[in-house]
């Protein structure tokens, strides 16, 4: 549990959501343990024994994400509400308290995935693994960043923005992800046997945390080699796949796709349908912040853009859909593919970029750096 | 027999508040019935389904199996019958005949729906009749008929006759012949399978119930369910395994034979191996060449998870193939179908009957071919032949044999198609189950193999002590909604919590319902100590502790660590609050709110 413990506290400093020194986990076995001493701990054993948990993570964010949060925080009484995928799927709403004090941490989690104590941090919970608790941690950092940047390009059209929002604008703009003018060198195909394939898959997804185009684990990878498509396990960690590809035969000979991605059938269209090879799905913020970037007045589908978004949108070349994870009624294997046809990206509304290339990964991570970087031009652009 | 017209208001029952429970009291030894309202405190206390069902079980658990006064219990959850999606499934409860501890099951199909409809939450069945019987309800109206023209009819004989009544759960031969593992079919294929319920009910000269109702059930908040059933089925579809090209709705529950077979992971030859060789021809894939399959499912779920072939064939769940394919190396697929279709028609739990074979052939040194196959089932099922002492169980036959050790079985129950070499949770949830070797009590495949929420270590028993009690406690819950276990790979009690206080009008949360979960499953150890069941009870057979596993492909399957193993153990019997012996500890069920079962 120790190890586990560690390894998620460095994670977090290194993926920027938190400073070092700063995560504190708790892992409960028949006993309890910390990664480190901190004077937050007896509240937070007090969480622990009000629920039927096995881990805790309690941590002030980073910048920006500190000041973010904290300003969404002040504005959203009781809740913040999001409306990217990540939040509408999994985390529902974020609820917000202002001390830090069990009984109100325990309340506020014997529903939700997270709570953020105003000022203190963010508490996340777990009870197969503190993997979970980093995986709310780092869905909560990102949807607020999102939402944020939303908001303000939105209170900027119409002049509302706050001084206080000023504020916590200018102060982000000095933590923004910066994207090199070129991507870094990627293994070349053709790949001549599957060891190779199995690397090249590894690399690709770390190389995407590495340069900050996802958000913890949600994002995928998969490269078609034969007659076989080698994809990211469901819940992978893209910077930690050895091990974690599943090959899947192109004939559905097998069901090893069953613990692939969740994006596996959208995956597979887009091969079918383009005859590319090589797929990189990350969660780049300002093209998710983009893609929900919409104008229209007195919209009959507003509120349901995620799933029913009628029109055809773009942000310069490329075409954003609708669509969910997965594969329901309006799964976005049902949109996504068509509109990859032709283009050398996609943004699915609130979720994310997918990024297709032949041979290996190297034209697709080419794509999803420079489609991100174009994404965050276009974003100041829109603010004049 | 006596008919019976319903005593109380037809409208009062049809279109009751939510959040009350009403139970349907029936004693075959006097042919009389009743209704009893339950207090809502103790249907908020227990949830309903199997935390109500062993409400009614628990002051009856010391008797034998037999006695007239056990209970035999049909239990709906509080979301059956309505939008909540898979939520209409019904908890069986007795005491099991095979094992003698706590036997409950939850079985699929259309009857919890039908007795929500009928305006009935539960079903609790004591006594005995004369003569062979049938309970017949339609909306509240319940008669009590002779069923001694239905003697010996298989399930598909006995629903095709009844199906116009109603849903029809029901006995087949093999509860007739005394076969301790036998099932309660539901609607003709859907099995409340294992740990014997079917031989309570014979017991009871029950051969079938039927049940049919027209009533609507009704929900507090139409719009709160409508909006936690929208969060509900869009995790649904965020999840590979249940909705994913080779997921549970595409291929079935025999998607896991791939996954399992590659993991090393697949019983064979009687658990001496882990690996079957012929795993790749006998697969998912390999039913759908041969049988062009369609899919169906249980009332109220999207999933439809279940598969018939064009020509009618029902096809195996991944228990039932795995089992009769490599624990009995068996190589011929149509001899997989035909053992299915043997237990289904008979009422016999597939996992018991394949474990039971394998046993038979590892002390015999038989070699089974798919004529012996079928030559044993039909045996243990009519009670005649070599078969019949098979249907006691693999334990007691292997233990009439001399050699116990070689019954793959947790307190007589036998194990499933995952071996507990590997995947640890698996191993330690095998014996900390309450009712025999169940893989569904904790079932850590999720997170050990499918990743969900988060995957876990499998060869480490590092934290999975705490891991394996809250599964239980959360399973406990699932299983008290009577809804399916498979939407937890996506969902989670988040979410059926708001589906729950939209349905009930009472506000609870995740959190609230598995403090109820471990009270539930709290209340099983406690039946459990009471026939005597101690940590002796919870261990693996001798095998898993000394033999390898088939290793390969760069995956190591070796003998569990007995020292690992127990102190494992013993970490979980701190955490569920039992001592050393695997006692409830006063102190714990005083916590819980149990004092007055003490």
């Amino acid at each position: 549990m120790r190890r586990l413990l560690e390894k998620y506290s460095a994670k977090m400093v290194a993926a920027g959501l938190a400073e070092i020194g700063n995560p504190l986990l708790g892992g409960l076995d028949a006993e309890l343990e910390w990664n480190r001493e901190d004077s937050a701990i007896p509240v937070l054993e007090e969480v622990f024994r009000g629920l039927n948990i096995n881990s805790l993570l309690f941590s002030l964010p980073a910048e920006p994400y500190r000041s973010i949060i904290d300003f969404l925080a002040s504005e959203d009484a009781g809740h913040i509400r999001p409306e990217d995928s990540e939040t509408r799927t999994f985390m529902h709403d974020l609820p917000v308290i202002k001390d830090f004090r069990s009984d109100m941490i325990i309340d506020k989690l014997r529903n939700r995935k997270s709570v953020i104590v105003k000022g203190k941090g963010i508490v996340t919970w777990g009870t197969v693994s503190p993997e979970q608790a980093f995986i709310f941690y780092s869905s909560v950092c990102f949807a607020c960043f999102v939402k944020f940047f939303s908001d303000y390009l939105r209170d900027s059209r119409r002049g509302l923005v706050t001084t206080g929002q000023e504020r916590v604008f200018r102060n982000a703009l000095k933590y923004l992800d910066r994207y090199p003018d070129e991507p870094p060198e990627l293994m070349s195909g053709p790949f001549r046997n599957r060891e190779d394939v199995y690397r090249a898959v590894a690399q690709a997804g770390r190389l995407t945390v590495e340069h900050r185009l996802v958000d913890s684990f949600f994002g995928n990878v998969s490269l078609k080699w034969g007659d076989t498509l080698f994809i990211s396990q469901t819940t992978s960690s893209l910077d930690e796949l050895e091990g974690c590809i599943d090959p899947c035969p192109l004939d559905g000979s097998a069901c090893t796709s069953i613990t692939a991605s969740s994006e596996f059938s959208a995956h597979m269209s887009i091969l079918r349908l383009t005859g590319m090879d090589a797929i990189l799905h990350g969660h780049p913020k300002f093209s998710v912040i983009m893609s929900m970037d919409c104008q229209k007045a007195n919209c009959p589908t507003r509120g349901s853009c995620h799933t029913s978004c009628p029109e055809k949108r773009f942000i310069r070349d490329i075409p954003i859909v609708p669509g969910e994870v997965g594969t329901g009624p309006f799964g976005l294997c049902n949109t996504l593919p068509p509109a990859m046809e032709g283009n050398r990206g996609v943004i699915v509304y609130g979720h994310g970029l997918f990024t297709v290339s032949k041979i290996d990964f190297k034209t697709a991570f080419k794509n999803l750096l420079s489609i991100e970087r174009m994404c965050q031009e276009e974003y100041f652009k829109h603010l004049g | 027999m006596r008919k019976h017209t319903y005593p109380i208001n037809r409208e009062e029952l049809l279109y009751g508040k939510p959040g009350k429970g009403r139970i349907l009291l029936v004693d075959l030894s006097s042919a009389e019935y009743r209704y009893e309202e339950i207090d809502p405190d103790i249907c908020r206390f227990w949830i309903g389904g199997k935390g109500l069902a062993g409400y009614y079980l628990f002051p009856e658990i010391t008797r034998s199996w037999k006695n007239p006064s056990m209970p035999l219990v049909f239990m709906t959850g509080p979301l059956t019958g309505t939008l909540a999606p898979a939520s209409g499934r019904t908890c069986v409860m007795s005491k099991s005949p095979l094992t003698g501890t706590v036997g409950d099951c939850s079985v699929g199909g259309s009857l919890g729906w039908q007795l929500k409809k009928a305006g009935i939450d539960g079903l609790v069945i004591t006594g005995r009749s004369q003569n062979l019987c049938g309970i017949e309800i339609s909306d509240g109206n319940v008669s009590i008929e002779d069923a001694g023209w239905l003697a010996g009819a298989s399930a598909n004989e006995f629903y095709e006759k009844l199906k116009r009544k109603g849903s029809v759960a029901g006995i087949g031969p093999a509860a007739e012949n005394g076969v301790l593992f036998s099932s309660i079919m539901v609607d003709g294929t859907f099995a409340a399978g294992r740990g014997g319920a079917g031989l309570v009910s014979a017991s009871k000269n029950l051969k079938y119930i039927t049940v049919h109702g027209t009533g609507r059930v009704p929900v507090h908040d139409s719009e709160r369910l409508r909006s936690a059933s929208e969060d509900i089925r869009r995790l649904v579809a965020a999840t590979p395994a249940l909705t994913g090209e080779h997921g549970l709705q595409n291929c079935g529950t025999a998607a896991l034979y791939d996954l399992i077979s590659s993991r090393r992971m697949m019983p064979a030859a009687n658990f001496r191996r882990t690996f079957f060789n012929k795993a790749s021809s006998m697969n998912s894939h390999a039913y759908s060449d041969e049988y062009n399959p369609k899919r169906y499912g249980c009332k109220g779920c999207h999933i439809l998870c279940k598969r018939v072939g064009e020509d009618g064939t029902h096809l195996p769940e991944y228990e039932t193939m795995s089992h009769f394919s490599a624990l009995i190396e068996n190589e011929n697929l149509r001899a997989v179908t035909e053992a299915n279709r043997i237990c289904n028609e008979a009422g016999m739990d597939t996992i018991s009957a394949g474990a039971t074979l394998a046993c038979f052939s590892e002390i015999t040194g038989e070699k089974l071919t798919p004529d012996r196959i079928t030559e044993l089932l039909i045996g243990m099922a009519s009670g005649r032949g070599e078969g019949s002492e098979l249907g006691q169980g693999s334990y007691l036959y292997a233990k009439s044999k001399g050699c116990p050790e070689l019954s793959m079985s947790v307190k007589g129950m036998e194990l499933p198609g995952y071996d507990p070499r590997g995947a640890y949770g698996m191993a330690l949830g095998y014996v900390t189950s309450t009712r025999g070797a169940c893989h569904l009590r904790a079932y850590p495949i999720s997170h050990e193999i499918l990743r969900k929420p988060v995957a876990t270590d499998r060869f480490s028993f590092a934290g999975k002590a705490r891991i394996v009690k809250i599964a239980e406690d959360m399973n406990a819950v699932i299983d008290s909604l009577t809804v399916c276990k498979f939407l937890f790979f996506g969902c989670s009690l988040e979410e059926y919590a708001s589906a729950y206080s939209a349905v009930t009008g009472i506000e609870t949360s995740a959190q609230d319902l598995l403090a109820a979960g471990e009270r539930i499953y709290f209340r099983d150890r406690m039946m459990n100590a009471k026939c005597g069941f101690t940590s002796k009870d919870d261990d693996l057979p001798p095998r898993f502790f000394s033999e390898e596993g088939s290793s390969g492909n760069g995956i190591e399957i070796s003998p569990l660590n007995r020292e690992e193993f127990l102190e494992t153990r013993s970490k979980y019997y701190r955490i569920r609050g039992l001592d050393p012996q695997g006692f409830p500890l006063s102190s714990k069920a005083k916590e819980l709110g149990l004092e007055n079962l003490l």
